[in-house]
């Protein structure tokens, strides 16, 4: 009897010294599995699917700056031939207009900018045109958020989100910028 | 002098008791942000650069459209194919169905376009015609920040 009292009861534990390693070593895996990459890219809203029977609104001629590119990605302003870096320009002189030149837009909440390619185009010229024509939208978004005393157009969204008001300076200077298709072969 | 003496006897150790828990905290956010890559991409997409970029932020309301030439064995290249998902799409009359019904499943869909940059503009606008047609509008050209030189 004496021999079975001895047989104390063991405590069942289990050994948690190494719990830290090993939620280290999962914890490297993941940290280097991990890929914290933002996707970038250039947003584009394409217009609805036309209805058969509805005519799309008319649009006067100087209203729109057509932008053409062609099969070697050379670039034609309002049939000028023009260079990708001097499209900023053209389209920041063509959307703040406001009538005094005939050559460009009426008004700025009229202004539209065309984008036509070819279907031999190599994309990367086309998104060198996209790219330049929303540089444009931002410079000018940039001036209109520092003439309203903000440094950037940036800290203005944040600014009016917080508010939760309406984008004025969206309104005011709306990024209209469409992609034509290109001419049947 | 006695007195100062006993001072001197301070536990200096730091106290490693919840060292796994603070682990597994971090653990646990890493499990969580890793999206491990699901589709195998057959084109080769390199893309083209550009500075006026946006962020999405939103990753669960991305769907993904590459579109370039298909890697062959033997970094050959062939056709511009476009892939949705895992599979390439042969006829692009199908991306519309395929399109739509992500539309469906998540109305805010944004559709990112990983476009090659030697390919050319005849298939991508077929593409953006099929997403007109598909009701799928928000779309994004992949672009790569600009390395200024």
């Amino acid at each position: 009897m004496s021999l079975l009292k001895k047989k104390k009861r063991r405590e069942a534990e289990i050994p948690t010294s190494s719990m830290a390693d090993i939620a280290f070593l999962l914890l490297i895996f993941f940290l280097v599995t991990t890929t914290i990459d933002v996707d970038t890219g250039i947003g584009m809203v394409l217009p609805p699917k036309l209805e058969e029977d509805v005519e799309p609104p008319p649009i006067k001629e100087r209203n729109v700056l057509k932008i053409l590119v062609n099969e070697q990605g050379l670039v034609l302003v309002e049939d000028q031939p023009s260079a990708v870096q001097l499209i900023r320009d053209e389209v920041k002189k063509h959307v703040l207009n406001n009538g005094a030149d005939p050559r460009y837009a009426e008004e700025t909440g009229k202004a539209l900018v065309s984008i036509k390619t070819a279907r031999q185009t190599p994309y990367d010229a086309y998104v060198g045109v996209l790219d330049e024509v929303w540089m444009a939208y931002f410079e000018m978004w940039d001036a209109e958020a520092r003439a309203l005393g903000y440094p950037d157009y940036d800290s203005y969204v944040t600014a009016i989100d917080e508010q939760d008001a309406e984008n004025a300076i969206r309104d005011k200077i709306k990024a209209a910028i469409s992609i034509a298709e290109p001419d049947a072969a | 002098m006695g007195h100062f003496q006993k001072k001197a006897v301070t536990k200096q150790d730091i106290p490693t008791a919840s060292l796994p828990d603070i682990i597994f905290m971090l653990l646990i956010f890493f499990m969580v942000s890793t999206v491990l890559r699901e589709t195998t991409v057959q084109v080769r997409t390199t893309l083209p650069q550009a500075e006026a970029l946006t962020k999405i932020d939103q990753k669960r309301l991305v769907s993904y459209i590459y579109m370039g030439p298909r890697k062959l064995d033997g970094n050959r290249l062939g056709d511009t194919s476009v892939q949705i998902d895992d599979a390439l799409v042969e006829d692009l009359v199908n991306v519309r169905t395929i399109m739509y019904r992500k539309l469906v499943e998540q109305p805010k869909l944004i559709v990112s376009l990983k476009v090659d940059e030697t390919s050319e503009m005849g298939i991508v606008l077929d593409v953006q015609q099929e997403l007109r047609e598909a009701g799928t509008l928000r779309i994004n050209y992949s672009s790569r920040r600009e390395i200024p030189s």
